[in-house]
């Protein structure tokens, strides 16, 4: 018994205590995460999937795909054909910058790289007609890849705008409380009340007019306009989520308690609010990125979407459906752009269900 | 004949961890009008021994393994769910830890209370509503008319205590579950709620089965006392006889761990070694036997079944313990 | 509550505001008129229709005039006084610069009524489906229906709507014909684009019946419940289901949104004269007024949902206070 106070512990009780939490020390948030990821078969084959398909996307032009952009004008589109492999129809030569052009549209430089690859290895080889062809004799199959990467980095290039926008708005907002944080929301809960796809319609109607002076052309490329736009519609609910985390991590006990111990700002930010955070917003981001397909499909129906002659999958839908007729349904424009988003949207979908289950902390180390 | 006799109680639950064995063959008789503490650390199987009597254990992942449940004559785990019904709210009642969350937050006091008289007794609503303000009067609220038509947000946790209670008692049960009903409170709304439910215990004659795992509180309300450690009922007998001299080593640490106000100030405050154990993977012999300071081989490979004490004052009732080092 | 409302009231007039300067001074920003483009106008033509619609104005004049309250023109507040007023502050969004002889009023007044009706029908067919499927999953958790429904729903959120719609009509025009394929009128013209519509959206609401069903039943409040003796119809009915559909409840604001958007395609597909599909082709024909009043009236009646919302919210929860929101 120590006589000098009265809650000291015995130097035998302190190593026992010792003991027991290193006994009960857990694994970090992530490790945790990622464990029951793994177990979440659906979640995870999901996420097996998106990386195939990113990756496919990433290196289309690598692929011995035909060209997405020849017409071959036949009457009508011609179904898929399963018998024949490949043929040796790719035969394009790529000399000058121009040449890109004949198979492709204009690409950026590392993309006229990798169609070098591409011919240096597979020569004039290109696929069959797997897909089937569109109303004007185009292959479907390069359509979708090629459309993917339109689709695919639309959805990142938006999300990561108003993923940027949104967290430090919401951050800021969070931290600095009081008077400001009020306003703050207050301006995000009326932007909510918007109906800003209207706005954006209208805008975006301005600037796809043909125009002859080409003097506006320079000064605003519509691609960016787009993402720009659908980034700054959708950071208003990421920047709810995470001012909504912030301001509770803020007021929690075991900040309180990090803080209490001695731990300094910089290991209580990056130790305990940044995974924190970072969790909300990884979720969040599953859930936006397909929302943002959507939207550049409904674009695309709208007529306001990418311009042909580049490709997405809200176009090729769009062209799926015009082809609908009482007299012949051409399936397969329907059902390959519609099947190839449909099933990226719900592994998308699925993933972020299974990374919200993993990253909740009131589930975590179950299962 | 006893009110309620409880017979070799098992409950387990089946989780992702493995089975859990919460219950493990609990016994005991409660008589009419008496008050009998169960006393344990959160875990211990008190609560789940309750919810398991009036078929409320959510299944999956529960089940009730075996047992028997002898309550006027009836097996109540072989009841309908309709007959179950029955007896729930109307002759067995049950009130809750944490009165903010056991209220629903979306209805009225008087809804709550109302429902109840009608569901059991088929009363008016005119009619239950003046008997459920002349409850809330009962536990003491005043104003009860008022209170009707408050919800629960609107009242203090005291008072949303007492209006548990009051629902509860509404059929006037011949037998009440209270599971840990202080706990969620201040201290001094603690004291006034048992003084309440003592009050209404002697006018009614209500039998009382009250959970705590504050020994302060068993010692002012209840004539006997049960131990649970892990499931199992450790040691039993009256509360004055078992605090007197406790003969299970874990009760004894339990004891030794209340601070007293006659004992030496500057004397290091006893606790219990270790941790409960993880009920998912017991320990083949005595479940306390890790933390024990008596532990001897035998408790390891064997569980120590629950005996009557050797030489216990018959007056002291039912006195036994689970422990192999229990000598006369 | 009045407080609450004039507060919401002070807001909306802040926000429609912002969004008819911005719109506005964008679409003048933009070179050419909403006439230029067109072929075989001779100048003088042109100049008559500019002077007609005051495009010969300078800009902040046009701006005051479309605003309101004065009705700038000679007719108005300096002419013969017999029409002082106007403006989009009086109610009055302009005439329409494409479809002749008609103002924005006229357009709306005929086509909004159809949209609200097509609108109603997508809500119902939201509603039945997606709460009565988030009940069987609740309910019947891991159960072969709560998979399928799960399943359905999953498919609906991943699809674009005119997708669905094109299988619906593929599927219940053409393979079995048991709707018109297009037009407007009867309830059999507004069950299947009201379908397609809705359905998707019923996915999500699926998921929010489900989420909040599980999250009230994990309640203490439910086990008092059967605690007490109700029987499981009342637990459900009376103590879970209150709570549980409050998350719906809420989604209904931006449900609103959602549809009025939603419909903008479904109206084009099922060639329905809504407000919609004016919309559409206002903005791509340049009809910059008939767009921008139906861009203030969708504003406005989104604005209005979300107040609605938030009041039907306040008497469901008696925890929330209106003063603070």
């Amino acid at each position: 018994m120590d006589p000098s106070g009265r809650w000291n512990l015995h130097v035998r009780d302190e190593e026992r205590l010792l003991a027991e939490a290193a006994e009960y020390r857990g694994e970090s948030l992530w490790q945790d995460a990622w464990r029951r990821l793994k177990r979440d078969r659906t979640a995870f084959w999901s996420m097996i999937f998106l990386a195939v398909f990113v990756a496919l996307s990433l290196f289309a032009p690598l692929l011995p795909l035909p060209s997405p952009i020849a017409l071959d004008l036949k009457a009508e589109p011609q179904p898929p054909v399963w018998t024949e492999l490949g043929n040796r129809g790719f035969d394009y030569t790529f000399e000058t910058d121009d040449d890109y052009k004949l198979a492709y549209w204009d690409l950026y430089w590392h993309d006229k790289r990798l169609v070098d690859v591409r011919k240096a290895v597979f020569g004039d080889w290109q696929t069959g007609r797997w897909f089937g062809t569109d109303s004007k004799g185009r292959d479907l199959l390069s359509r979708i890849v090629w459309g993917s990467r339109t689709s695919i980095w639309v959805a990142f290039a938006a999300t990561l705008c108003s993923l940027v926008i949104g967290v430090t708005y919401g951050a800021f907002s969070g931290l600095i409380g009081g008077r400001v944080d009020n306003l703050m929301m207050r301006i995000v809960d009326v932007l909510y009340s918007i109906p800003f796809i209207f706005v954006v319609i209208f805008i975006l109607t301005f600037l796809s007019e043909p125009r002859q002076d080409l003097e506006t052309e320079s000064l605003v490329d519509k691609g960016w306009v787009f993402f720009i736009v659908i980034g700054a519609i959708y950071w208003l609910t990421m920047a709810r989520v995470v001012r909504g985390q912030v301001l509770s991590l803020k007021n929690s006990e075991f900040i309180e308690a990090a803080r209490a111990v001695g731990a300094s700002t910089a290991r209580i930010l990056f130790v305990h609010v940044v995974p924190n955070v970072l969790s909300v917003v990884i979720v969040y981001l599953t859930l936006t990125i397909p929302a943002i397909m959507l939207f550049e499909a409904f674009l695309s129906f709208l007529g306001l979407g990418i311009e042909p002659p580049k490709v997405s999958w809200g176009l090729l839908a769009v062209d799926g459906t015009d082809a609908i007729n009482p007299i012949r349904t051409f399936w397969w424009l329907v059902v390959f752009p519609a099947g190839a988003m449909g099933s990226t949207l719900l592994a998308l979908n699925f993933l972020g269900d299974g990374l919200r289950d993993a990253l909740d902390p009131k589930l975590r180390g179950k299962h | 004949m006893a009110l309620l006799d409880v017979r070799d109680l098992s409950v387990r639950f089946e989780t992702h961890q493995g089975t859990v064995r919460a219950v493990e063959r609990v016994s005991f008789r409660l008589e009419r009008g008496e008050t009998l503490g169960i006393v344990g650390e959160s875990g211990s199987g008190k609560s789940v021994t309750c919810l398991a009597i009036l078929g409320l254990i959510p299944s999956p992942p529960g089940v009730v393994e075996s047992g028997a449940v002898d309550f006027d004559g009836r097996d109540l785990l072989k009841l309908s769910a309709a007959e179950l019904r029955h007896v729930r709210g109307n002759e067995i009642s049950m009130i809750f830890q944490d009165p903010m969350t056991s209220l629903n937050p979306l209805l009225t006091v008087a809804r709550q209370l109302t429902e109840v008289l009608e569901i059991h007794e088929g009363v008016s609503h005119r009619e239950a509503r003046k008997r459920a303000a002349a409850a809330l009067g009962d536990v003491g609220i005043p104003h009860p008319e008022a209170r009707l038509d408050a919800y629960p947000h609107e009242l203090s946790g005291g008072m949303r205590q007492r209006a548990m209670i009051a629902m509860a008692l509404l059929c006037e049960p011949v037998v009440l579950f209270a599971d840990e009903p202080t706990t969620a409170l201040d201290v001094t709304i603690q004291a006034q709620i048992l003084e309440l439910m003592g009050e209404l215990q002697r006018k009614r004659g209500t039998a009382i089965v009250l959970i705590t795992h504050d020994l302060g509180v068993v010692a002012g309300m209840a004539d006997r006392v049960h131990v649970m450690y892990a499931g199992r009922l450790v040691e039993t007998g009256t509360t004055h006889a078992l605090f007197a001299a406790p003969q299970h080593p874990y009760t004894r640490g339990l004891l030794e761990s209340v601070p007293t106000l006659t004992g030496d100030p500057d004397a290091e405050l006893h606790s219990i070694d270790g941790q409960p154990p993880d009920l998912a993977a017991l320990p083949s012999g005595c479940a306390f036997a890790p933390r024990c300071e008596l532990v001897v081989d035998g408790c390891r490979s064997a569980v120590p079944p629950l005996e009557p004490v050797p030489g216990a004052d018959p007056a002291a009732g039912d006195r036994r313990a689970a422990c192999f080092e229990v000598k006369p | 509550m009045l407080g609450f409302l004039l507060r919401r009231l002070g807001w909306f007039v802040i926000t429609s505001w912002v969004v008819i300067t911005v719109s506005f001074f964008l679409m003048r920003k933009v070179p050419g008129g909403p006439f230029s483009g067109e072929r075989n106008l001779t100048p003088e033509i042109e100049a008559n229709i500019n002077a007609k619609y005051h495009l010969d104005w300078p800009t902040w004049k046009q701006y005051l005039h479309y605003l309101g309250p004065l009705n700038l023109d000679e007719r108005g507040l300096f002419g013969d006084r017999s029409k002082p007023f106007g403006g989009v502050l009086t109610g009055d969004l302009g005439p329409s610069y494409k479809m002749r002889d008609f103002t924005v009023n006229d357009v709306i007044a005929q086509s909004l009524p159809i949209s609200v009706m097509l609108g109603l029908v997508a809500l119902m067919w939201a509603l039945a489906l997606g709460i009565s499927a988030g009940l069987v999953s609740a309910l019947r958790p891991r159960t072969g229906l709560d998979l399928t429904m799960r399943l359905a729903a999953t498919a609906g959120i991943a699809l674009p709507n005119f997708v669905i719609a094109a299988f619906l009509i593929i599927l219940f025009v053409f393979l079995i014909p048991l709707f018109p394929v297009a037009g407007w009128g009867t309830l059999k013209h507004m069950l299947l684009p009201g379908f397609a519509l809705g359905a998707p959206r019923a996915a999500y609401i699926a998921r929010l019946t489900r989420t909040g069903m599980l999250e009230v039943l994990s309640q203490d409040y439910i086990r008092t419940a059967v605690a007490k003796g109700l029987p499981n119809r009342l637990v459900l009915m009376r103590h879970a289901l209150k709570g549980g559909l409050l998350p719906v409840v809420s989604y209904l604001g931006p449900m609103t949104a959602w549809i009025l958007t939603g419909s903008l395609v479904i109206e084009k597909i099922f060639r329905i004269p809504g407000t919609g599909s004016h919309f559409v082709n206002a903005a791509l024909n340049r009809d910059y007024t008939l767009a921008m009043g139906v861009t203030i009236l969708f504003t406005v009646l989104v604005y209005g949902m979300n107040t609605l919302v938030d009041l039907a919210y306040t008497f469901l929860d008696p925890r929330i206070k209106l003063e603070e929101s």
